[in-house]
This record gives structure tokens, C-alpha cells and sequence, in this order.
């Protein structure tokens, strides 16, 4: 117990004094989280947005396959992407192994199915109880389509929420094709484990405080977009 | 039956378009959902500028029709004609013809966005300048009694409130028909006066043909001019309100009129 108080201590030592080290990791990790969000919600939306409003019953596997990859298990998706990235894989010319680019890539795959799923069921509720409403007033199909994303744009904020919090937090995939290279490819989940491995409890704890405290910056967003949304 | 009239009155693609008294016209229509009929009608005509009562106990029918009317949904089998346009030729120009109508369903859906935008919705979908679309808005806001509510979030309002802003959505719209699918029946008596009030101006003042299903068959009375009662997916009986309710043909309609149809 004493040691976690001291650590605390150290870890609140290090977050004021803004160590350059810990700057930089921090700094790392919101970078690769953060494209690979925007990408993953660049396609996971407009994705989700269609099959929810399109998705046939002949198709419903489809469903199925994107709730399975929710829970597709990081050092999975990270093995695959090692796999294609390494020098015998399909793109290892590229040379991007052990790169920022390729945790991106990691944590993009990741987020997608996360983001087109609760994307989907969201447009899908909406679709189903505004469609009529929206065609009856005259609207054309592109106002419709429109008007359902609008209208489900609280739960895709929610999406796009649980798909960061999702790749902020997970360690494996870009542990297995970043490498955790100090200066390079360490972020906020693999110094932690890497700090803890040496004992470094206080760095390690530190990283821990940021890590909730970003999620918690993340979700009083979440609900201040929400509020405002819900005023427009 | 089919008294037309062989003036050319207007020109549609090109062509002159024979123009008829009737708003609907209904050839053998009938509807099916997997495999189950649920409405089969050998004929209707919905005359222009009338206001319809359409009662019948529950899966008569009502519903299914209206959505046809609507052009929510086409019928499995039949012809439908809209202004003597045959409404299944029509391909992309099924959304010029659903601008001339408009529905208020039972359960008002109304957009989580402010009490105005919901209402000038219709009139953005047809092009109208914003000029226009502040003037007709609050003419409608005023007509529902709901002026002061145009900047509030329309998820916020009671349930009376919301149906009165969902029928000024749909007035300011100004269509040729207005379709209401049991509008009152989750309504206090007050709204649902009011309701009744602001509709039947509506069709005095406009001239909008009204079709209104209703469970309630002292509503029907009180508003309509024509009865059609419906029963399993058949329109079994049609008249002058006074004669549905005076004089019914059909002892089914005589039955449901006293209440004494067991269903």
C-alpha cells in the first residue's frame, strides 16, 4: 500500500514538473489513437450509416461478422498486421514495421468494426422510426439519409467515443508491430507495462493517471457534444 | 362511375393529362405481407375536397391503405391513380407527387432539433427561400397555438403539444391531401379539440382533401362528411356520414357503429 502512495506522490511529481519523456509518450499515444480514430470513423460511419439503412435480412451474417471483430483481440489484429507489414509481407517494401504508421494501422483496424457496428444499430433504430416521418413531408432520398444520420449523430458521437477508448487503452497490437522503441514507438500502454517489468512503479503510475484522466477529458466531451446536440 | 373529364386542364411530361374529380382512384388494390392479404379493394374513388372518416375494428385494413395513399408502400397487386396519373408508371417522379400529400401519424415523430426547424422541414425539402419559410412557419405555429414554442427543442414538449406541431408540419405544407392516421387517440379531450379544430379549418379554409382513420366513431361523426368502413382488409360499406350512422346497409356496419362488434 505504501508503495502505491509513493508512487502517486512520484507520479504527481512527474506530471507537473511535464517530464520531456513522459511529454513525448503522451504526446505519441494521442497522436497514433487519434489519426487512427478519424480514419476509422471516416469509413466506419458512412459504413455503418449504410448497412444500417440498407442491410437486407439476406445479408444479416454480415451483422455478425462486425459484432465478432468488436471483440477481435488486439495481439490478433496485431499479428496480421505484423504479418503483412514484416519484410516478407505482401507491403514489407514499404518499410513500415516498427513505425508510428504501423500502430496507426493496427489500432485503425481495431476501431472500425467498432465504430461501423454501434454506428449501424444506431442508424438502424433511426432509420426505422424517421424514414416515414421524412417521406411524408416530401422529403428525396438524400434528405432522408441525411436526416437519419443527424438524428442518430448522439450515438455515433458515442461510436467514435468507444472506438478511442478502445485504442487509447489497448496495449498488444501496438506493442507486437511498434515495438516500443523509447523516442519512436513507446506509448502511454507499453511504457506502463515496460515501467512496471523494471520496477519503475512511479513513471509506470503516472502514465496510468494521464491514461484516466484523458478518458475522462474524453467522456465530459462526449456529454457536452451530447448536451449540445440535444439543444440545436 | 368514372365520370372524366376531357378537357385538358394540365400537361404532365409533355402530355396533356385528363383531369377527373377525384384525388385517388383504386383499381383491384390489394397488399400482402408475407404471403397474408391484409387489404384488398375492387374500387375506390376519394373525391377532391372532402373529408373521409375510415373506421373498422383493428386489422381492418386502415392503416395498410393509408400508406398506399401516402406512396409509403406499393401495392402488391392493382392501380392506383393520383389525380388520374397512374401512380405505378411514375418511377422518379413518385417524390413530385408525394409533395402534393401528407401524413400525421398516431405517434408523432418529431426531429431532435427545435419546434421551428421541424416545421419549415417540408418547406426547406421543396426549395422555399428563407424568407418564405419564416413567414409560412409562424402562420402555422400560430394556427396550432404554439408561437412561443418555435425555439424550443421539440423533444421537449408534452404529447398534445408535439402532435400540434407534427399537424403544423404537415399545414404549412399546404399539400392537396392530408392523411391522418388515428392522430387523437393518445390525446387528452382538450388537445384533441383543438386537434379537431385546427383540421377541420384546415380543410374548410384550403379545401384540403382530409382522410382521417380514427378508432373513435363519434370523431368520425363529428368530422366527417363520408364514411368508408373497412373489416378484414374489405371496404364493406361507404356513405354520407348521416347515412352510415342512420340508416347502415350492412349489418356489420351497424353493429361496429353501436359498438356491439365483437373482434
Amino acid at each position: 500500500m505504501a508503495d502505491i502512495w509513493t508512487g502517486l506522490l512520484q507520479a504527481a511529481k512527474l506530471i507537473v514538473s511535464l517530464d520531456s519523456e513522459l511529454l513525448a509518450i503522451v504526446f505519441l499515444s494521442l497522436r497514433v489513437s487519434g489519426v487512427a480514430v478519424t480514419t476509422a470513423a471516416l469509413i466506419g460511419i458512412p459504413l455503418g450509416a449504410f448497412l444500417g439503412m440498407r442491410l437486407p435480412a439476406s445479408v444479416r451474417w454480415l451483422e455478425k461478422l462486425i459484432n465478432t471483430l468488436m471483440g477481435l483481440p488486439p495481439v490478433v489484429a496485431g499479428l496480421v498486421i505484423y504479418l503483412l507489414l514484416s519484410n516478407k509481407g505482401p507491403i514489407g517494401h514499404m518499410e513500415l514495421l516498427f513505425t508510428p504508421m504501423a500502430m496507426i494501422t493496427a489500432q485503425t483496424v481495431l476501431a472500425i468494426p467498432i465504430i461501423t457496428g454501434l454506428s449501424l444499430v444506431a442508424v438502424r433504430d433511426k432509420h426505422k422510426e424517421i424514414r416515414d416521418t421524412a417521406v411524408t413531408l416530401g422529403a428525396s432520398q438524400q434528405m432522408v439519409i441525411w436526416t437519419v444520420i443527424r438524428e442518430a449523430k448522439r450515438a455515433i458521437v458515442a461510436a467514435v467515443v468507444a472506438g478511442f477508448g478502445r485504442v487509447i487503452a489497448e496495449v498488444g497490437a501496438v506493442m507486437m508491430v511498434g515495438g516500443n522503441i523509447q523516442g519512436s514507438t513507446r506509448v502511454m500502454t507499453t511504457a506502463i507495462v515496460l515501467e512496471t517489468r523494471k520496477g519503475n512503479f512511479e513513471f509506470a503510475l503516472g502514465l496510468g493517471i494521464i491514461l484516466l484522466t484523458i478518458a475522462f477529458i474524453i467522456n465530459s466531451l462526449l456529454y457536452r457534444v451530447q448536451g449540445e446536440v440535444r439543444n440545436n | 362511375m368514372l365520370l372524366l373529364l376531357t378537357l385538358c386542364y394540365t400537361e404532365f411530361k409533355g402530355r396533356c393529362v385528363t383531369i377527373n374529380p377525384f384525388v385517388y382512384q383504386l383499381e383491384d388494390i390489394s397488399k400482402s405481407y408475407a404471403g397474408k392479404q391484409v387489404l384488398s379493394v375492387d374500387k375506390l374513388v376519394i373525391e377532391k375536397g372532402k373529408f373521409y372518416g375510415i373506421i373498422g375494428p383493428s386489422g381492418a385494413g386502415k392503416s395498410t391503405l393509408l400508406r398506399i395513399l401516402n406512396l409509403l408502400e406499393p401495392p402488391s397487386r392493382g392501380n392506383l391513380f393520383f389525380n388520374g396519373i397512374p401512380v405505378t408508371k411514375m418511377g422518379k417522379h413518385i417524390l413530385d407527387l408525394r409533395r402534393k400529400m401528407t401524413m400525421v401519424f398516431q405517434k408523432p415523430i418529431l426531429f431532435d432539433t427545435s419546434v421551428y426547424n421541424n416545421v419549415q422541414y417540408g418547406l426547406k425539402a421543396r426549395g422555399y427561400t428563407k424568407k418564405d419559410i419564416t413567414k409560412l412557419v409562424h402562420i402555422a405555429l400560430d394556427e396550432v397555438g404554439l408561437t412561443e414554442f418555435a425555439n424550443r427543442n421539440a423533444r421537449s414538449l408534452s404529447g398534445g403539444e408535439a402532435q400540434r406541431i407534427a399537424l403544423a408540419r404537415a399545414m404549412v405544407l399546404k399539400p392537396e391531401v392530408i392523411l391522418l392516421d388515428e392522430p387523437t387517440s393518445n390525446l387528452d379531450p382538450a388537445n384533441v379539440a383543438m386537434m379537431e379544430k385546427i383540421t377541420k379549418r384546415l380543410h374548410e379554409k384550403q379545401g384540403t382533401t382530409v382522410i382521417m382513420v380514427t378508432h373513435n366513431i363519434f370523431q368520425a361523426q363529428r368530422m366527417a362528411e363520408e364514411i368508408l368502413l373497412f373489416f378484414k382488409g374489405k371496404l364493406i360499406e361507404r356513405g354520407s356520414t348521416d347515412k352510415i350512422f342512420n340508416n347502415p346497409q350492412d349489418e356489420r356496419t351497424a353493429a361496429f357503429i353501436k359498438g356491439e362488434m365483437i373482434y
